[in-house]
């Protein structure tokens, strides 16, 4: 039966959660367009002997598993190398692939080696007519383009983020061993450095976001919106200047160009709202935005506004949540 | 080294949303008497070959597909920002390509450019956001593909660079020729022109390209079998409601609602 093939990734054994996303995207198509769902895990390490487990719980019966020591964190050229042969042999009709550091590089270039129609960064897929219709962010997060796809082979990247992780369906499933061929010598690019940046609670998956802004100042207002943070259990987040200009890492960043959030609480302080930004947060459950001026458009996606200098806000909140908490 | 940056020209993508519109023929963004600038990342791409030409004498050459008549400005910014030549390829149609079709386009001028040791991109284009130009040149052109770097090293060896990925950087060592798509930081802010650098550009050469001059390779298209349905402007109801009173008030108000919603 031809399939939907869902690439996971494990590269340090653990499989992604943008992984397990996918199959939300796949369950959406299969139906209609009445596609097999097939996932190809690739990585290395002692944590695959269960990824396939995972799969299975999320509904994925077919597993296909690459156990590569080329395919570690970063190694996109080895992913491309296994993913590439495991299309040729599978012949896949639809590609679903996270639109994440590695995979935003490998959607487009398999569908080059494959012939194949591309949509990238998509937040939503569903089906018409025989097609497969996936929707996208345009224009800084002003519009949305729908995408009407025909064409097979059909290779989709999808935001991270924006589909939730399935309810768990566990079904009984088989897991096929496949040998890549690799020569490290052919890769054209190596990672050299990995190098982490300290941040406690993971920004993609914390259940509370506080995000700073231009309006920060600086990276002393940092300081305490991760005093604020922690005493919600939550991480910081920022808009691009507070990014661009090193007052924090860039990977904080939140927006078009930065990460899809989507926690219970975001609350912004010191953020205008420009569309690039909402872009990444809009699918936050309660937005409560912190700003000095009233005509800021973050005040027209926020649900709650305080409109004040965050220098006299945030201090007695943090006292007040840790009175709350008993801290 | 010689360096080739894509420049893409957009209408400004900071502008007031009020001044947004969809042409409902084009379902692209309506261009006229919207301001147009440099694609956002295009110009830390530039900023990035600037400094490879300051630090090591990098021959740098942007290249744009658009329509001549509107992409002039662009040209000369970036002229004078320090780029030692242009080439244009004029396409009335290239706010409507699709990504794949224009990567397949801009790989031809670069075969037809000659040489190119190093491809610079931004990491996405500040209107679509396709994040495809990059890895399919690469793709078009045989080259090495690394995406969101921010800073490049090029010493005697291979060039190592600096990719973001979601948790802090990797250093990637690459093997030339390469295609970078480049994202901002710190270290890659656009240069200003100097008013000398501004008379000084006009006096650099331009070139201007007809897509009928060049050979595109034979790979087959990715954009094709894709088709644009709309292009629509989500209806947005803002529902926020102010928490007013001294910062105490404000304060006791705010914490009050995080309990009620069971976030505290
Ligand atoms: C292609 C492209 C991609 C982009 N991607 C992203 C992205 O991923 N993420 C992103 O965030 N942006 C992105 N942007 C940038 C975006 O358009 C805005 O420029 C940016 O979000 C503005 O950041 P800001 O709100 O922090 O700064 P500003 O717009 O300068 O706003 C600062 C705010 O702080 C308030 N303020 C100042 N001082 C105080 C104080 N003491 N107390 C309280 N409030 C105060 C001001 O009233 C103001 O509203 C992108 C832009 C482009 C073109
Ligand atoms: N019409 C164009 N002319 C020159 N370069 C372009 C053009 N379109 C896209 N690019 C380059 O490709 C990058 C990524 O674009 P995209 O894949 O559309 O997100 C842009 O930042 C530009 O550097």
């Amino acid at each position: 039966m031809p399939d939907i093939l869902v690439v996971a990734t494990a590269p340090d054994g653990t499989l992604s959660r943008s992984s397990l996303e996918l199959i939300a995207g796949a369950h959406a198509i299969s139906g209609p367009l009445g596609l097999g769902v097939t996932a190809v895990l690739l990585g290395t390490g002692p944590g695959l002997a269960d990824a396939p487990q995972a799969l299975h719980q999320h509904g994925v019966a077919r597993v296909l598993r690459v156990d590569h020591p080329l395919l570690t964190a970063g190694e996109s050229d080895a992913y491309l190398r296994a993913i590439e042969q495991v299309a040729r042999i599978e012949r896949p009709e639809v590609v679903l692939i996270s639109a994440d550091t590695m995979g935003r590089d490998l959607a487009a270039r398999l569908a080059w080696r494959l012939g194949a129609a591309l949509v990238t960064e998509c937040f939503e897929l569903a089906s018409g007519d025989g097609a497969v219709v996936a929707r996208r962010q345009v224009y800084g997060g002003r519009a949305v383009a729908t995408m009407a796809v025909t064409r097979r082979p059909a290779v989709f990247s999808m935001k991270p983020r924006s589909l939730d992780v399935p309810a768990p369906s566990p079904v009984s499933g088989t897991v096929e061993d496949l040998a890549v061929e690799m020569d490290p010598g052919d890769l054209p690019t190596r990672v050299r450095q990995v190098l982490r940046e300290q941040s406690d609670v993971g920004l993609e998956d914390a259940q509370v976001v506080i995000g700073g802004g231009r309006g920060m100042g600086g990276p002393e207002g940092f300081a305490q919106l991760g005093e604020l943070a922690s005493a919600l259990g939550g991480a910081v987040g920022a808009s691009r200047p507070p990014a661009d200009s090193g007052w924090v890492p860039l990977s904080w960043q939140v927006g078009q160009t930065g990460k899809t959030i989507r926690p219970a609480l975001y609350v912004a302080v010191g953020i205008s709202g420009a569309t690039q930004h909402v872009a990444g947060v809009s699918g936050s459950r309660m937005i409560v935005a912190i700003n000095r001026d009233p005509e800021a458009p973050i005040f027209s996606v926020a649900h709650l506004g305080i409109v004040a200098d965050f220098r006299e806000i945030v201090p007695p909140l943090i006292a007040k949540i840790k009175e709350l908490k008993g801290l | 080294m010689d360096v080739v940056v894509c420049l893409k020209q957009v209408v400004d993508p900071e502008l007031p949303v009020r001044d947004f519109a969809v042409d409902p023929g084009t379902q692209r963004q309506v261009r006229e008497g919207r301001p147009l600038v440099i694609s956002t990342y295009d110009e830390n791409a530039l900023e990035v070959a600037l400094q490879l030409k300051d630090a090591s004498g990098a021959k740098v050459k942007v290249l744009t597909l658009g329509p001549a008549a509107a992409v002039s400005e662009a040209i000369r910014l970036a002229l004078a920002m320090g780029a030692d030549e242009a080439i244009v390829v004029d396409d009335p149609r290239a706010p409507e390509l699709s990504g794949a079709e224009k990567a397949c386009t801009l790989a031809a001028a670069i075969r037809r450019i000659g040489s190119a040791d190093l491809i610079l991109t931004g990491c996405e284009s500040a209107d679509w956001a396709e994040r495809v130009v990059a890895p399919l040149l690469a793709e078009d052109l045989g080259a090495a593909c690394v995406t969101f770097v921010s800073r490049v090293e090029a010493g005697d060896g291979a060039p190592v660079v600096r990719r973001l990925v979601e948790d802090g950087y990797h250093l990637v060592e690459v093997r030339l020729p390469a295609v970078l798509s480049v994202t901002s930081d710190e270290s890659n802010r656009p240069r200003l022109p100097k008013v000398k650098d501004i008379m000084a550009a006009k006096r650099k050469p331009v070139q201007t390209w007809s897509p009928a001059d060049l050979t595109r390779s034979s790979a087959r298209d990715p954009g094709a079998g894709v088709e644009v349905r709309g292009v629509v402007v989500p209806e947005r109801t803002s529902r926020c409601e102010f928490l007013t009173g001294e910062p105490a008030e404000q304060v006791t108000a705010l914490a009050q609602r995080l309990r009620d919603q069971k976030l505290l």
